[in-house]
């Protein structure tokens, strides 16, 4: 019933789904609908990622967000599994609480805090992409500007001084804030893994790629990954 | 018996909730308090072998009540 397959989908997208998530239908029908890719689900307690080409860990408030957001998603079977596909090779993208669960798990480095204003933020805001050599930007310009929303209490960036150096050197910063919403140091957005196939973020792009919601920035994100996902197809035939 | 494992963020790193409470209460004119950082406290019940129950607690507290990246925690048992 969840799954779409369209003749000119190329490639398949798990959303993966914890007690609490709410964004998990906003990505399914983000890159089913929107994109025209395939799109399936995957459970919390599945111990698989089965055949996906790309796992997206939705926004949410998984395990009711007890003990730290995200802290207990990251014992759950299924990210022992995504744990094993992003050591593959696999592409891993993590939007609000997935962010916060993939550094929780060690995917990505640093930690999501408090916004320094103590209050929870839902509003679209400016980012510039930082870099477009990513499997999540390629279609996106360095420096280019997108609006998508945020909607988080928890999305103030840290991460100690040698590990923000080393994003920088490493050109791992995929997003800035343009006008910093919630204190995140050196105004970090989103951040890659060391090998560049996980992606973790604040702000939204699955709620930004349907006319209806007022903005299609979105779908480049997801265009990227789907440019990213055919030409490595192509390399390896 | 129970213990207790207090986590606390690390001095380093900016503590928001910590910052708001300072400001009221020195709003509210206590001049004598400086700066004040939140935490939280587990009282973990535990039973068994107390070597092992020590053990158990000291890895319980550094891989999953706490997050070393921004917390510091500190382990504390009943004197008897």
């Amino acid at each position: 019933m969840w799954q779409t397959c369209s003749y000119w989908s190329s490639m398949k997208f798990g959303v993966v789904v914890f007690p609490g998530s709410n964004c998990d239908h906003d990505a399914w029908y983000a890159t089913s609908r929107n994109l025209g890719q395939e799109a399936e689900f995957i459970w919390h307690d599945s111990s698989s990622v089965g055949d996906v080409d790309c796992v997206i860990v939705p926004g949410g408030f998984s395990y009711g967000d007890y003990l730290r957001c995200g802290a207990i998603a990251k014992f759950s079977p299924v990210m022992q599994a995504v744990k094993k596909y992003a050591a593959d090779g696999g592409l891993v993208a993590g939007f609000c609480n997935g962010f916060q669960i993939l550094t929780e798990s060690g995917l990505l480095p640093g930690a999501l805090l408090m916004n320094k204003g103590v209050k929870y933020i839902c509003r679209p805001v400016g980012l510039a992409t930082a870099t477009a050599n990513s499997p999540f930007t390629n279609q996106l310009k360095a420096g280019e500007v997108v609006t998508y929303p945020i909607a988080h209490g928890e999305g103030l960036y840290y991460a100690d001084g040698r590990t923000l150096d080393m994003l920088e050197a490493e050109d791992r910063i995929a997003f800035r804030y343009t006008d910093n919403p919630n204190g995140s140091l050196r105004n970090i957005a989103g951040i890659l893994s060391e090998g560049r196939n996980v992606l973790g973020m604040m702000p939204h792009p699955e709620r930004a790629s349907d006319p209806l919601m007022g903005c299609t920035d979105g779908l480049k994100l997801f265009q990227s990954i789907v440019a990213h996902h055919s030409a490595s197809l192509t390399t390896t035939k | 018996m129970t213990a207790r494992v207090y986590v606390s963020p690390k001095k380093t790193v900016l503590d928001p909730q910590g910052q708001t409470i300072r400001a009221a209460l020195q709003g509210r004119g206590y001049a004598s308090v400086g700066n004040v950082r939140q935490g939280k406290v587990f009282e973990v019940e535990v039973s068994g072998d107390p070597a092992q129950a020590r053990k158990d607690l000291e890895e319980i507290a550094r891989t999953i009540l706490a997050n070393p990246v921004i917390e510091e925690y500190r382990v504390e048992w009943p004197e008897n």
